[in-house]
């Protein structure tokens, strides 16, 4: 086993890494007010009194968002608490009607959990590792400052304001940019597993919070900066890197890493300090008076568990074994909600039309939606379109390769039509000769034509050289415009070559 | 019809609401008469602004609801004055401060719209101090509230009480029947106490929070102020009620407080708390306390001692967790959406925000902005506010044993009668001790009241205490009823407005 390491001049130094994501919680509603949550609507028009922080103005919790967190502590095996807390975390800010964010910090709804991350040899994780995650809690977004509307002016966009996030909050457990961006990635697919939320990192939907801090390997913990607010798997591995490789620098000059906020600059691929310690706000958090403890009952909680899907490690676990896949083959169809949606339904179709067990079709099907139907459809480019693209007349298709009525190349062909055209794939098959020959009497007419051309190699196919059997077949092959079934070909060979 | 407006002022909730039903009168003439009332009152400083076309449009349309034989409502043609904390949709809502000076809100509060839905009108929008922190209504930007009464050859302004100085001061001098009030520490029992009225504030939970201008959240209470238990009782039941857009609202039905009024205390047990002789209290008041015991072993209830033993550190304890949740509260006036923005040539974002509350903002809401942001502060939380809280818990925890030995709790409203404004303006301490008989029953969220007893030697009210159970506001109310009916208390401020 490898591990990461930032070499430094003078040495090796490790990187010790804990993210904390936000996650918008998917709700129609925000956390606390019934304003709507739709992304990108027109500035200030999904914004409740609540929202606004007009006087006299109060939050009542959605009932939604807390089932979401709950979901979603469960997915990650996390202890979920019975009775949490909403703290005030006060600051002034444009963004921050209120005043202050509703948070958890004394007494948050979900606590220590934990995500299992897999061993990627390419991405440089030689062996599969639990990533411990300290808690989630659920709080309150802030509103969108807006200055390039006017000359000297900043102007103040609530819609974002109040809609649930969850912070998920890991372990300082990672310890190279490949770990943390495979945790951020199986994070996500369990967020969207669960429909907690949609992970859409481009729309802000998750973002995270990078703690980096570098020591000697098997040393103390050094200093952390946390950078803000990074919002993809690539920039949150790139801020590890530059992060890491600034502080081993700082050190190495002889200075100290400063603990401090830093922001992440897109267009460099660098970090810059934000606010230093000595600048850190004092948020004064508190108990919020207009809200009582959360107490969730066991019916509430049962009714959460209940209503989870299968999650990536079980239902890749069960590809495995269940259905015979390969690891990269359960591992690929697992990773997104889309893959194995697409795969399951794909499959329950093509088992309907061949009649066989799941397990005797599984890898076929795998196959197909993994590496053969991706292919066709990116070879035709903008010709394809997707929407013919069903699983119905993927079955078909697969169930006529099954029955060995066409080839695999021909399956690919009709596939193309179908894409092309939305014509029924049993209908091209017939009208445009893409079948298969199984017909023994053609084939064997065929064959026996070869082998009286070819006595001096079928010679020395039955002095023992072996190999020459594909020659056979090529040749059979060609002369059956390449639509005879290659089983039907091989035992008529084997039987007339003896 | 009587002969004239004076008389129909003179009424309460219950013979205002009788009489219209009964035809005696309209509504409409009442509303008039009070309307006229208020208008001659000015003196007084009891509103912030009149609305008498609101209370028309509410008296005319009783009118109309009898002519169709409707029912009327709880409150049917009763023009009420409502306390300026609570918001009313186009009218505007000040918390008597200057920073949401001519803030009109789009919305109407719970309770002021269940007062609406039973049948009454608005009169104005009430003074009191300013986000109600006082106690003695000085602290208004819109001037200080004169109670109707003055101690006995003298001719001193004399406080109303606070932070409700406005609604008592309305309903002492006769402009309103009744008017709402909020009580986070006292301010609706003291300023109760100090003009001769009456005044509940219910169990925590019992009236919606939601519109109403927030000072602390968790002992912010609406109540009704009026002169008599009975349309106390009438009142709140038109306020009360589970309200799903506060969280804090209590989920029970609303109990009919005013058919089951019953001063016959046989067999229930009246707690005198031995804490609450504390020094620095009126001989007057002790007396009167002496009295009230009186009258209820008169109404066939047996008076034991209870003992409160936490009650000396509840003050000390509420001016913690009062202004630390205020100095949160109070964050969202902030010059950005609604209210006063003072933007100073060049300023930033934090130069507006401090220029604003600087601004908007009295002296004594900056003295508990600042104490609150103080005890929350990294450091001094642990040794303020979480000590606060587990007083506050000790000081509920005292009130369920308490409540083991008896019904009620009898108790003085205040240290002391009314004061003359103004003298108390250098001590803020002495201030606040004028809370310190009221301020245990907010902590533990308990319905408590304050009736008129009698009046001192300076001819200045008097009002004794009764805390009840959690939910068991009937219980207080047939406890002050009892004491209404013995004290006789119909001592009226002269007019001199």
């Amino acid at each position: 086993m490898t591990s990461y390491r930032i070499q430094g001049a003078k040495g090796e130094w490790e990187v010790v890494i804990g993210l904390e994501v936000h996650a918008q919680v998917t709700s129609n509603a925000k956390l606390f007010s019934g304003a709507s949550t739709a992304f990108g609507a027109e500035p200030n028009t999904q914004v409740s009194l609540v929202d606004a922080a007009m006087p006299g103005m109060l939050p009542v919790p959605n009932r939604e968002c807390i089932r979401q967190a709950v979901r979603t502590g469960m997915a990650i095996e996390a202890q979920i608490n019975k009775w949490s807390r909403f703290d005030r975390k006060n600051y002034f800010y444009a963004d921050l009607p209120q005043g202050y964010q509703i948070s958890q910090l004394y007494h948050p709804i979900v606590g220590e959990g934990q995500l299992l991350i897999e061993a990627d040899e390419k991405a440089g994780i030689p062996e599969d590792k639990i990533i411990g995650i300290e808690r989630i809690h659920v709080e309150q977004d802030a509103g969108k400052l807006m200055h390039d509307q006017h000359p000297t002016m900043s102007y103040v966009d609530l819609n974002r304001t109040g809609i649930a996030l969850m912070e998920i909050v890991s372990k300082p457990d990672m310890r190279s940019p490949a770990e943390a961006g495979a945790y951020v990635r199986k994070l996500r697919s369990i967020l969207r597993y669960v429909g907690s939320c949609d992970g859409n990192m481009e729309e802000g939907s998750m973002r995270a919070d990078v703690n980096v801090s570098v020591r000697r390997p098997g040393e103390e913990f050094g200093t952390r900066t946390e950078t803000k607010n990074v919002n993809s798997v690539r920039f949150v591995m790139q801020v590890i890197e530059y992060e890491a490789n600034r502080q081993v620098d700082v050190i190495e000059n002889g200075g100290t890493v400063d603990q401090e906020t830093r922001l992440f600059d897109v267009a460099t691929g660098t970090t810059r300090t934000m606010r230093s310690k000595e600048d850190a706000h004092d948020y004064r958090y508190f108990p919020d008076p207009d809200l009582l403890p959360l107490e969730l009952e066991d019916s509430f909680l049962e009714d959460c568990r209940a209503s989870l899907p299968e999650l990536p490690d079980a239902k890749r676990a069960r590809y495995e074994s269940q259905l015979g896949l390969t690891p990269y083959n359960a591992r690929e169809l697992t990773a997104e909600v889309e893959t194995f949606g697409r795969f399951e339904t794909l499959l329950a179709a093509t088992v309907a039309k061949i009649g066989k067990p799941e397990a005797e079709v599984a890898t076929q099907v795998a196959n197909w939606a993994l590496s053969v139907a991706p292919g066709v459809v990116k070879s035709l480019g903008e010709e394809a379109n997707i929407a013919n693209a069903t699983a119905e007349a993927q079955a078909s298709i697969l169930a006529m390769q099954d029955k060995g009525e066409i080839s695999g190349g021909q399956a690919k062909e009709i596939y193309e039509i179908v894409l092309r055209t939305g014509r029924d794939p049993q209908e091209i098959a017939d009208t445009e000769g893409l079948k298969q020959v199984s017909d023994t009497g053609a084939i064997e007419a065929a064959i026996d034509e070869i082998i009286a051309n070819n006595t001096d190699k079928v010679e020395e196919y039955r002095g023992g050289k072996d190999k020459l059997f594909g020659f056979f077949v090529g040749q059979t092959m060609k002369a059956m415009q390449g639509k005879a079934n290659p089983a039907v070909v091989n035992q008529l060979l084997k039987d007339k070559l003896g | 019809m009587p002969e004239n407006a004076n008389e129909l002022t003179n009424l309460g909730i219950k013979a205002i609401r009788d009489g219209v039903a009964g035809g005696e009168f309209t509504a409409r003439e009442v509303a008039e008469a009070f309307n006229a009332a208020v208008a001659s009152a000015s003196e007084l400083n009891a509103f912030i602004v009149t609305t008498p076309d609101h209370a028309l449009a509410a008296a005319d349309a009783t009118d109309a609801k009898r002519a169709r034989g409707e029912d009327l409502g709880k409150m049917g043609g009763v023009p009420i004055g409502m306390k300026d904390l609570f918001a009313t949709k186009g009218v505007q809502t000040t918390a008597a401060s200057h920073i949401l000076e001519g803030f009109k809100p789009q919305y109407e509060s719970t309770v002021s719209q269940k007062l609406w839905d039973a049948g009454a009108g608005m009169l104005g929008k009430l003074n009191l101090d300013q986000f109600a922190m006082g106690s003695s209504n000085e602290t208004s930007y819109f001037g200080n509230v004169n109670s109707p009464w003055k101690k006995d050859g003298t001719n001193a302004a004399m406080s109303p009480g606070g932070s409700s100085g406005g609604s008592s001061s309305a309903v002492a001098a006769r402009i309103a029947p009744a008017v709402t009030g909020t009580d986070t520490g006292g301010s609706i029992r003291q300023p109760a106490a100090f003009t001769g009225i009456c005044g509940i504030k219910p169990t925590y939970g019992r009236c919606s929070r939601w519109g109403v201008v927030a000072f602390a959240s968790s002992l912010d209470q609406a109540g009704p102020m009026a002169r008599s238990v009975e349309d106390c009782a009438i009142m709140l039941e038109a306020m009360a009620g589970f309200d799903p857009k506060d969280a804090t609202s209590l989920e029970m039905d609303v109990p009919n407080w005013e058919a089951a009024l019953d001063a016959d205390l046989t067999g229930k047990k009246i707690g005198i708390p031995r804490e609450y002789r504390m020094e620095g209290t009126d001989r007057a008041i002790l007396d009167s306390w002496e009295q009230g015991k009186a009258m209820l072993r008169d109404a066939g209830a047996e008076i034991v001692d209870v003992s409160l033993p936490h009650t000396k550190y509840a003050l000390p304890a509420y001016y913690i967790i009062a202004p630390a949740e205020a100095s949160s509260n109070l964050a969202r006036y902030d010059g950005v959406r609604y209210g006063l923005r003072d933007l100073p040539e060049g300023a930033g974002l934090q130069d507006m925000y401090a220029a604003t509350r600087a601004a908007g903002f009295g002296d004594e809401v900056k003295r508990r902005v600042l104490i609150g942001t103080y005890v929350l502060s990294a450091g001094f939380y642990d040794a303020y506010y979480t000590q606060a809280q587990k007083i506050r818990t000790l000081v509920a925890q005292d009130f369920e044993k308490a409540f083991e030995a008896c019904d009620v709790i009898l108790a003085p409203t205040t240290p002391t009668a009314s004061f003359p404004l103004g003298s108390l303006n250098d001590d803020p301490l002495t201030m606040y001790l004028n809370d310190v008989f009221a301020v245990p029953a907010s902590l533990a969220g308990l319905p408590a009241m304050s009736v008129p007893a009698t009046v001192n030697s300076d001819g200045l009210p008097l009002g004794l205490q009764i805390v009840g159970k959690p939910f068991d506001e009937q219980g207080v109310l047939n406890a002050g009823l009892a004491i209404e009916q013995r004290a006789g208390f119909d001592a009226k401020p002269e007019k001199w407005w």
